[in-house]
């Protein structure tokens, strides 16, 4: 912290552009294979055809908002099991608690769709413009010749065509992907399809293009949020000043003195894509992308010093280094009791999941006993309680339903509308059916407050079946 | 992203100290004040453009003459629009025909529902379980008919009432003053008898009781008592009574008689599509004929 009086306080900083370089290593290759993977999963994930029979969409991933069901390859959730979304998303907290107290901010390092796009912007911008040095050439050119105009031109363009392609792709998890592609180009697609496309575009082409690492600085809340997940043993990328300093280029060594193992040739800077130096130490910008890691070893291997002067490391690392320890391996890092709890915690929901995916039944109901009146007497004496009972067929054909109930043997069903017990409930719908409970007049149930029953369901088609138990109010009540 | 010089300023305070912490009397950012006096602007354009300034009798209305009664016509009549056409098929079908028609029976008992709860639950109930003189629509008992032609009628013209010459009409004469007192007591008790929760009490008032009740009762509720939908008498032999079935109730109701009264909905009250929409309603819950 410097103690200069300036004239006056600056409240407005201009952004500093940043011009990451090239660099090889081992980081560098791991977030290239998570790029393809994660561009390949998002791009491709809507074109996959997956056989459901007649009546249903063949997507095998499809948000069908329009008729409210949500098709996973041979999963297909209806809106009332909501609940496995939410138990996603309580996986995926605990996932994102596991990897940012073990691994700290790698998400936004390797994952983040911001980091994944903006690098795929930077490598675009990088072949068209050349690397750091160009670049920073043509930035400072002031004269806009043809050259300049040219090459601006067409990264534009090619990151305007990814980020198309961006918004396109978004709007294919929600309808059929082939038509919808159709209609897209024959101008025939609905207006929201447009619209999103248009909305996503521009925010893909100005978050990756222009905006980069001001979004995880300024905009993004989960960095301040996992700041408070870390701890001591939290591995972030680190700069061995202990070893490193006093740093020295070769014009500034004088015989005699001392030297780190650090040269000062700003390669860790130069390859930054949040443009800050990490011998700085843990700063907020930093999205710990390990690329300073790759060009820092680099540099070490050649002037013939061991790698990891920059390293993922830990807090506890520094004092134990620095009093000349060896490091604590990294796998003792990560495994701890916290990240251990958070696996498990982590497994206990998905198998929870599982379990309850694997249980369900293709025919369910829920039962909603009318409750004004409690009960109604009819001209006999017989006492009648009504139920609204949601019939649920999730196949792609019509299905025969009858209903029965158990419980009592005095207790009889009689379904609205049919003189039978059944009813055809239209393929891939829910029937709602009001379901009558009769007691005649001397029977237990038509004297007692509250009688146990259970309501059946069954496919009479193929034997499937499904119950809900419920209460019959007699008299007494 | 360069990093700012860290500056220890010399900024003066607001002269306002707690615990030793001051407060700084920094300027705003000017995108913020700019942002704050667009603010200003808009809100004059607002109070100029929406009804905002209150006056003596309501407030400005505003040059866009936007109202929230304007909005709810508005989507009143867009509502009205788009239920148009199904309103136009349930209005002119077969009433015995909508039960088969999966869509309209779905539009009609939830169209009928919600005018249920308008202009019936008054009397019926929110659950049509009725009241002492207000029948029970659930149960399986109707006074004048419970085929969906009768229920339709009787929702479109009411019973009993002055409005409509076409309403339901019966009368039940006061016996109060044509029979004696023991003549009464005789036929309650025989009416009593012929209920099936009847618990058996003096037979020989019963017995009676049965000739004053084919003399004076059985032209309108059946030699056997069990009552004439065309003319609104309550079958007396089952076991639900609209205004109750003991001895008291019964007294009351012979020596003074009922007149339920029911509205007519038909005409000003209600469209066509909406009384059957009712009706529909109305013969699913469970007593339809």
């Amino acid at each position: 912290m410097s103690d200069t009086q300036p004239d006056a306080p600056s409240l407005y900083a201009a952004r500093e552009p940043v011009f990451p370089k090239k660099v090889y290593g081992r980081f560098r290759n791991l977030k290239w294979l998570i790029m393809i993977f994660t561009l390949g999963v998002y791009y491709l994930t809507p074109w996959i055809r997956w056989d459901r029979g007649p009546n249903l969409p063949d997507q095998a991933v499809l948000v069908d908002l329009a008729n409210r069901r949500f098709f996973f390859f041979w999963i297909e959730i209806w809106p009332h099991e909501f609940y496995f979304i939410a138990g996603l998303l309580v996986m995926a907290g605990l996932g994102l608690f596991l990897f940012t107290s073990a691994l700290g901010r790698v998400w936004c390092g390797y994952a983040c769709p911001q980091t994944v796009w903006t690098d795929l912007f930077i490598l675009v911008e990088r072949w068209v413009e050349g690397d750091r040095n160009a670049r920073l050439r043509l930035h400072r050119q002031k004269k806009l010749d043809f050259r300049k105009v040219r090459l601006r031109m067409t990264k534009w363009i090619a990151w305007l065509l990814i980020a198309v392609a961006t918004g396109g792709a978004w709007v294919f998890y929600f309808t059929d992907a082939p038509t919808l592609l159709i209609d897209l180009f024959t101008l025939n697609a609905h207006p929201v399809a447009y619209t999103t496309i248009a909305v996503l575009t521009g925010t893909t082409f100005f978050f990756g293009g222009f905006a980069r690492e001001q979004i995880c600085i300024y905009a993004c809340p989960w960095p301040r949020i996992q700041a408070a997940m870390m701890d001591e043993d939290t591995l972030v990328v680190g700069y061995r000043e202990w070893r490193g300093e006093p740093r020295k280029n070769s014009d500034e060594v004088k015989a005699g003195e001392t030297q780190g193992d650090c040269i000062d040739c700003m390669a860790c800077v130069n390859v930054c894509p949040v443009g800050i130096d990490i011998r700085d130490g843990q700063q907020l910008e930093c999205i710990t992308c390990a690329l300073c890691i790759d060009a820092c070893d680099d540099i070490m291997e050649k002037i013939g010093k061991p790698r990891g002067l920059i390293d993922y490391m830990a807090l506890t690392d520094e004092q134990n280094e620095r009093a000349g320890n060896a490091p604590k391996p990294i796998i003792r890092h990560i495994l701890r009791p916290r990240t251990i709890l958070y696996t498990a915690l982590w497994s206990l929901v998905g198998f929870g999941l599982l379990f309850a995916l694997f249980i369900r039944s293709d025919i369910d109901m829920t039962v909603a006993p009318v409750r004004n009146p409690t009960f109604v007497t009819l001209s006999d004496g017989t006492i009648r309680n009504v139920y609204e009972v949601r019939l649920r067929n999730k196949h792609g054909e019509d299905r025969p339903f009858r209903m029965t109930v158990s419980g009592d043997p005095a207790i009889r069903i009689q379904l609205e509308g049919t003189p039978y017990g059944a009813v055809t409930v239209p393929a891939d719908s829910t029937m709602l059916q009001r379901v009558y409970l009769m007691a005649p007049p001397s029977s237990e149930p038509a004297h007692s407050e509250r009688t146990e029953v259970r309501l059946w369901v069954e496919d009479t088609s193929n034997g499937e079946r499904a119950y809900q138990d419920t209460i019959f109010n007699g008299r007494d009540n | 992203m360069a990093k700012q010089p860290r500056k220890k300023q010399e900024v003066e305070t607001t002269g306002h100290e707690w615990d030793g912490i001051e407060e700084y009397n920094n300027p705003l950012p000017r995108w913020w004040l700019w942002v704050f006096y667009a603010t200003i602007v808009w809100a004059i354009w607002y109070t100029i453009a929406y009804p905002a300034w209150p006056m003596i009798s309501g407030a400005t209305e505003g040059y866009k003459g936007w109202s929230t009664r304007a909005n709810v016509a508005q989507e009143l009549a867009e509502a009205e629009a788009a239920n148009a056409e199904i309103n136009d098929r349930l209005a002119s079908v077969e009433l015995a025909s909508i039960s088969d028609d999966p869509e309209l029976a779905g539009y009609a008992r939830s169209a009928g529902a919600a005018v249920f709860k308008t202009f019936c639950a008054q009397c019926h109930g929110s659950g049509a379980a009725g009241a002492k003189g207000y029948p029970n629509l659930q149960d399986d008992a109707w006074l004048w008919g419970g085929t969906i032609d009768d229920i339709h009628y009787t929702v479109s013209h009411g019973i009993r009432n002055e409005d409509d010459p076409d309403a339901r009409y019966s009368e039940m004469p006061a016996f109060g003053e044509l029979l004696e007192p023991e003549q009464i007591e005789q036929v309650v008790n025989y009416v009593m008898s012929l209920s099936p929760t009847y618990e058996p009490q003096d037979a020989s008032l019963v017995t009676e009781g049965e000739t004053v009740f084919l003399d004076q009762c059985a032209v309108c509720h059946g030699d056997d008592g069990t009552g004439d939908i065309y003319q609104g008498a309550p079958n007396l032999t089952d076991a639900i009574w609209l205004y109750g079935g003991d001895y008291e109730t019964l007294m009351e109701t012979v020596t003074n008689s009922r007149f339920g009264v029911m509205p007519p909905m038909g005409g000003a009250n209600l469209s066509e599509a909406e009384i059957r929409a009712v009706a529909t309603y109305v013969h699913q819950l469970g007593g339809g004929e």
